[in-house]
């Protein structure tokens, strides 16, 4: 298990579909990231759909993991 | 209503209609659409509350279980829908526009010829490919047919009405060679027969949920390979996804270009409980069950005086189809008195598709079609045999 954010801070991946969702989370479940779905926060898209929350101390190893199996989402905030 | 119903299930039934609808289904179908029902039964991820979560969940694993069974190297690429027929519909109007060529076999199920035929008014071009009265393709046919315009070739893997298998993995290498998009209608083999898109350089797979892949009716979908640009796939229809829902225009990405609306998604749960019991067992294992009993079943047939047995009567060069007539006797006649007096239940008729009765050379009057699933056993194909014989002695 990766570590825990000491700050508690959050960053959100916003994926294209549900489908890229699931897939975004079996990787990240698999590497042994913490990651929970949520609804995708207003301010970041008008979606209605979910998107995936991780502890942004986690951003950097997550984006890397992502880049390198060629999961594709559309952008990392932090909120 | 539940005495009728009893009563009927108390009968001895010999189902041998499984190229229309297989039955029965494996105990953990229903299973997993009543616990859908029961325990999930949300949207999918539209409202991003858990039980929508789980929802969503499903029908990514559907998807994941059915790129599995047919070798796609992409779970998002399988676009879920009602059926095969909505699937052929999708490739064959989203791909081809007025000029185009393309070209299929002369087996096909009217699921093909049909969204075929209505392009060829508007202006799409049509071969269809002579098959033998046995069912076969000769692949450098298609080869000969391919002209300056051609943008597609779409074959069904197995005739429905005579179950020979289509050369597809010779038909995908012509298509790669000349760059052409190849489309296969998988609806008789997925689940029962070995398939690979990959290997058999297949660009789009319609399948079907409710036959071999042992799942139940409303489920089916189009995978769409690598090769396919879904800039030049138009979508049959368009509408929620889910996702950019800021915009008033369908999303461009895989699957959601295609898969507009609230899906079916007790069905598709269904469909993954299904698919996963045949990759549990093998397809090669349920292949070779099936082989045996369509081989039996054809020689005991065959073997009977006054009964024609269609086909290349060898079952490893076909899907567990069997098409008959009976000399002196109605078909029709024939498929009711195997039903009410036996306990056969069978199809008979055109099976939908002209094309290969006028192939095999029965049309318009069709053919008694006896056709085979995994749960069918040794005795069932007996007591067929023995039906029909009887059937033929009465004449």
């Amino acid at each position: 298990m990766k570590k825990t954010d000491p700050q508690g801070t959050h960053t959100v991946i916003i994926a294209y579909s549900t489908g890229h969702v699931f897939r975004i989370e079996k990787v990240l479940t698999e590497a042994g990231f913490p990651c929970k779905m949520i609804p995708v926060p207003r301010h970041l898209s008008s979606d209605c759909g979910i998107c995936i929350r991780i502890d942004s101390i986690n951003s950097d190893p997550v984006r890397t993991i992502l880049e390198k199996k060629g999961v594709e989402f559309e952008g990392m905030y932090e909120i | 209503m539940k005495d009728i119903r009893d009563q009927q299930l108390n009968k001895k039934i010999v189902y041998l209609d499984n190229a229309a609808t297989s039955w029965p289904k494996p105990p953990c179908v229903a299973e997993s659409m009543v616990y859908f029902l029961n325990e999930i039964g949300a949207n999918p991820g539209r409202s991003a509350h858990r039980l929508s979560i789980e929802a969503g969940r499903i029908v990514y694993e559907t998807r994941e279980a059915i790129a599995e069974i047919f070798g796609a190297s992409d779970p998002l690429r399988v676009v879920f829908g009602y059926n095969v027929t909505e699937a052929l519909n999708l490739a064959i109007r989203g791909l081809l526009s007025p000029g185009d060529h393309v070209i299929t076999g002369s087996l096909e199920h009217n699921s093909m010829m049909r969204p075929l035929r209505a392009l060829e008014q508007e202006g799409v071009a049509i071969t269809a490919v002579p098959c033998s009265r046995e069912g076969f393709l000769d692949p450098a046919d298609i080869e000969k047919a391919i002209r300056p315009n051609t943008t597609l070739i779409a074959l069904n893997h197995a005739s429905n009405v005579v179950g020979t298998l289509l050369p597809i993995s010779e038909v995908g290498r012509i298509a790669r060679r000349h760059g052409l998009l190849f489309l296969v209608d998988a609806a008789q083999t997925g689940g029962a027969y070995p398939i690979n898109m990959h290997s058999c350089a297949i660009d789009l797979l319609a399948f079907t949920g409710h036959k071999s892949l042992l799942g139940p009716t409303g489920t089916g979908g189009l995978i769409v390979g690598d090769r396919v640009n879904t800039a030049l796939m138009r979508p049959l229809k368009r509408g929620g996804t889910g996702s950019y829902s800021e915009h008033e225009e369908q999303p461009d990405f895989l699957p959601d270009i295609y898969e507009s609306g609230t899906p079916n998604v007790v069905g598709l749960a269904g469909l993954n409980a299904g698919v996963r019991w045949i990759m549990g067992r093998g397809v090669d294992t349920i292949r070779t069950h099936e082989v045996l009993l369509t081989q039996r079943m054809i020689d005991g047939l065959a073997a009977i005086p006054g009964v024609t047995v269609y086909g290349s009567k060898d079952a490893q060069l076909q899907a567990p189809i069997i098409s008959l007539e009976i000399d002196g006797l109605e078909l029709s006649e024939a498929g009711l008195r195997l039903d009410e007096e036996y306990g056969i239940l069978c199809r008979v008729g055109l099976h939908c598709s002209p094309a290969a009765h006028r192939t095999i050379g029965t049309f318009p009057s069709g053919t008694l079609r006896l056709s085979l699933g995994i749960f069918n056993t040794e005795e069932d194909v007996n007591a067929a045999i023995e039906a029909v014989a009887r059937l033929t002695q009465e004449v």
